[in-house]
C-alpha cells in the first residue's frame, strides 16, 4: 500500500527540457571572486570572464562558442552509463544520481564530444560537462574520449579535450580507474601519427584526469586561475597539518612547477588555439614523424 | 566450516603486517638479483624498488612498491605511498627493460600515490600519466600481480599490464577504502561500507573482467605461509612471461590495446541534446 504514495522517479527522455537555463539578460551576477554585480549579458558577451579577471566555468555547450560557427557535430552522444556495481548505499544511490543529473544537464554524462574546426582547420574535441557529477570520469566519459582520440587518428586530425573535472567516477569503482589506461592506450596511438592532443585545463582539473591524458597532451594550455592537481587541497591539508599557500595548485603556480605550457586568458584562447594548430597540420605534406618510440 | 571473508576482513589482511612484500618476493623467486637506485632527476624513492634480477633462468625487471614492517622503515618508505621521483625510477627501468629486451614483472602493494605539497609541486599526476603512457607502448612482455592493496592511480602506475594477476585475498580501488567514504560521504570512519560497496576484492575484479587470475593463500592469509604463497604466485607470473614471450610485439601490443579498451560499463540510448545554456560567442 506504501508503494501507491512513493513517487515513482522520473524516467529521462532524450531532448525534454526540463529546466529553463536561461537567466534573463537584465539579471545582475554576481562574481565569486570579487563579488562584483555584472549584467548577465555583459557578462556572456565577455566570454564569462570578470573585469577582476575570474573565469567562471562553462558549460559543455557554452564552450561550443569556441568552433568555428555551426561547425561542431556532436559524435558519440548516444552512449549512456549503467550501474555497474549496483551502487546504494545510505546517503547515495548512483541510479538516482543519474537520473537527477540527467535532468539537469539534459545529458547522459558528464562529456560532449565530437568535430569541428577552429579557423578552418579540422579537429576532434571533446568537453567535459562539470554539472553532472563534477565532470567525474566514468565509463562513459573514457569512451567518449578514446572513441575521439580513435577518430582523430583516423581522420588524421588534432584531438582538442577541454577539461574541468574532479577525477574518477566513484560510483563505477576500479571501471573508473581502468578509463584511465584505455584513454592513455588511444592517445598513443594518436601519437604515432604525428597528430597532437591539446589539453585545456578549466577550473578544476583534479585525481583522474590529470592522472592519465590531461598531464601528457603535446600542449597544456591552462585557463588563469584553474586549479589543477592530482591530490585534493583538503586531502593534503589533512596529511600534512598545516595550511597551503594560497596560490598552490593554480595554472600559474603549476606553470611555475613545470607541468604546463601557458596560461591563456579566454579571451585570447580561439586564436591562440587557431594559430597553434596551423604549426602542426600545416607542414611540409610529405613530412612524415619519426618513428614511434616510448 | 569457514566463515566467509568480508571486503573489509580482506582489506584488513591486504594490509597485515606480516604479509610478504615486494622485496619477500625478490628473495624467494630471484637467482640473482641487483636493486637499481634513483630516477637521475631528484632522488631515490625507498616506497617503490626497483631492479633487474633473474627466475628460472630468465633476466627480468622487477618493480614494486614496498612498505615497512616498522614505524621506522615506514616512515623511510612512505607507507609504501610513492612521491613522483619513484614512478620516474619505474619509468627509467620501463625504458631499460625495453632498451635491452627484458619482461617486466610489477609487484602492487600501496594505499595510493603520495598526497603532499612536494609531491604536487613534483608533478604527481604527471608521473602517474607519464608511466601509463610508457606502459601503453612497452615493447616487452609486463605483467602484474597484485599482492596487497592496489589503491588508485597510485597502484595504476605500475600496472597497466599485459596480464594482471592477483592474490586471493589483495584489493584494487578506484581510490582506498577510508578515501573513498571520506570522498563520498565526507566520514572516512565508514571505510568498512565504502569497502562493501565499492567491489574491491580480487574476486570481485574477476567477475568484472579485470583481473586475469587470482593466486589461492593459506587458510587466513599469505602470511600464515608466506614462502609458499610466493613460490605459487612465482609460478604464475612466470606463465605468463613465457606465455607473452612466445608473441610478435604487434601482437603483444595489439592484445594490450584491447584489454583495457573494452574495459567499462556503458550501453547506447537515442541520442539528445544537452540543456545547459547556449554557445558563447568566442569570434
Amino acid at each position: 500500500m506504501k508503494e501507491l504514495f512513493r513517487r515513482a522517479p522520473k524516467a529521462f527522455t532524450p531532448g525534454e527540457q526540463t529546466r529553463d537555463q536561461d537567466t534573463p539578460d537584465n539579471m545582475w551576477v554576481k562574481c565569486p571572486s570579487c563579488g562584483d554585480l555584472t549584467y548577465y549579458k555583459q557578462l556572456r558577451d565577455n566570454l564569462k570572464v570578470c573585469k577582476c579577471g575570474h573565469h567562471m566555468r562553462l558549460s559543455a555547450v557554452e564552450w561550443q562558442g569556441l568552433f568555428d560557427s555551426e561547425s561542431f557535430t556532436e559524435e558519440d552522444g548516444d552512449i549512456a552509463p549503467l550501474d555497474p556495481l549496483n551502487f546504494v548505499s545510505p546517503k547515495d544511490n548512483y541510479a538516482q544520481k543519474l537520473r537527477d543529473s540527467q535532468l539537469h544537464t539534459g545529458l547522459y554524462d558528464a562529456m560532449i564530444s565530437g568535430n569541428a574546426s577552429i579557423m578552418g582547420q579540422g579537429l576532434q574535441v571533446t568537453i567535459t560537462e562539470f554539472e553532472f557529477i563534477g565532470g567525474s570520469m566514468g565509463s562513459v566519459f573514457g569512451e567518449k574520449i578514446a572513441r575521439a582520440a580513435e577518430r582523430a587518428y583516423e581522420r588524421r586530425v588534432p584531438l582538442l579535450t577541454i577539461n574541468a573535472s574532479g577525477g574518477a567516477r566513484m560510483h563505477e569503482g576500479v571501471l573508473a580507474l581502468m578509463q584511465l589506461p584505455k584513454v592513455n592506450l588511444t592517445l598513443a596511438r594518436l601519437g604515432t601519427i604525428g597528430m597532437p592532443h591539446i589539453s585545456l585545463m578549466t577550473d578544476p582539473c583534479y585525481g583522474g584526469v590529470l592522472a592519465s591524458y590531461a598531464s601528457v597532451a603535446d600542449i597544456i594550455i591552462a585557463e588563469p586561475g584553474a586549479r589543477i592537481g592530482f591530490a585534493g587541497r583538503r586531502v593534503i591539508e589533512q596529511t600534512i597539518r598545516q595550511k597551503l599557500p594560497a596560490n598552490f595548485q593554480s595554472a600559474e603556480f603549476m606553470m611555475e612547477h613545470g607541468m604546463i605550457d601557458m596560461v591563456v586568458p579566454r579571451t585570447d584562447l580561439r586564436s591562440t588555439l587557431g594559430r597553434l594548430l596551423k604549426l602542426y597540420t600545416m607542414r611540409d605534406a610529405d613530412a612524415s614523424p619519426l618513428p614511434a618510440d616510448v | 566450516m569457514k566463515t566467509p571473508l568480508s571486503a573489509w576482513d580482506k582489506v584488513q589482511i591486504s594490509r597485515h603486517v606480516q604479509r610478504p612484500r615486494t622485496l619477500d618476493y625478490v628473495r624467494v623467486l630471484c637467482e640473482e638479483y641487483f636493486e637499481f637506485h634513483g630516477d637521475r632527476r631528484f632522488a631515490d624513492d625507498a616506497a617503490i624498488v626497483a631492479g633487474v634480477g633473474r627466475i628460472d633462468g630468465q633476466s627480468v625487471v622487477i618493480i614494486g612498491h614496498q612498505k615497512g614492517r616498522d614505524t621506522r622503515e615506514n616512515m623511510r618508505r612512505n607507507f609504501g605511498m610513492p612521491k613522483p621521483e619513484g614512478y620516474r625510477k619505474a619509468m627509467r627501468l620501463f625504458h631499460h627493460a625495453q632498451k635491452f629486451a627484458l619482461p617486466v614483472i610489477c609487484l602492487i602493494d600501496t594505499p595510493g600515490a603520495d598526497p603532499s605539497m612536494e609531491s604536487e609541486s613534483r608533478g604527481q599526476g604527471n608521473a602517474i600519466a607519464e608511466n601509463i603512457l610508457v606502459m601503453a607502448q612497452l615493447r616487452t612482455p609486463i605483467v602484474s600481480l597484485v599482492i596487497g592493496e592496489g589503491g588508485s592511480g597510485g597502484a595504476l602506475a605500475i600496472g597497466v599490464t599485459d596480464r594482471i594477476l592477483m592474490l586471493e585475498h589483495s584489493v584494487y580501488s578506484v581510490a582506498a577504502p577510508e578515501a573513498s567514504a571520506a570522498i563520498l560521504w565526507r566520514d572516512s570512519s565508514k571505510a568498512p561500507d565504502a569497502a562493501k560497496t565499492m567491489r574491491i576484492t580480487a574476486q570481485d575484479l574477476k567477475d568484472m573482467a579485470i583481473v586475469d587470475t587470482l593466486i589461492p593463500e593459506p587458510e587466513g592469509g599469505a602470511h600464515n605461509d608466506p614462502d609458499a604463497t610466493i613460490r605459487r604466485a612465482g609460478i604464475a607470473i612466470m606463465q605468463s612471461v613465457n606465455q607473452l614471450n612466445a608473441l610478435p610485439t604487434s601482437i603483444l601490443l595489439d592484445q594490450r590495446y584491447q584489454k583495457y579498451r573494452v574495459i567499462g560499463a556503458i550501453k547506447t540510448m537515442p541520442t539528445n541534446q544537452s540543456s545547459m545554456g547556449e554557445p558563447l560567442s568566442f569570434l
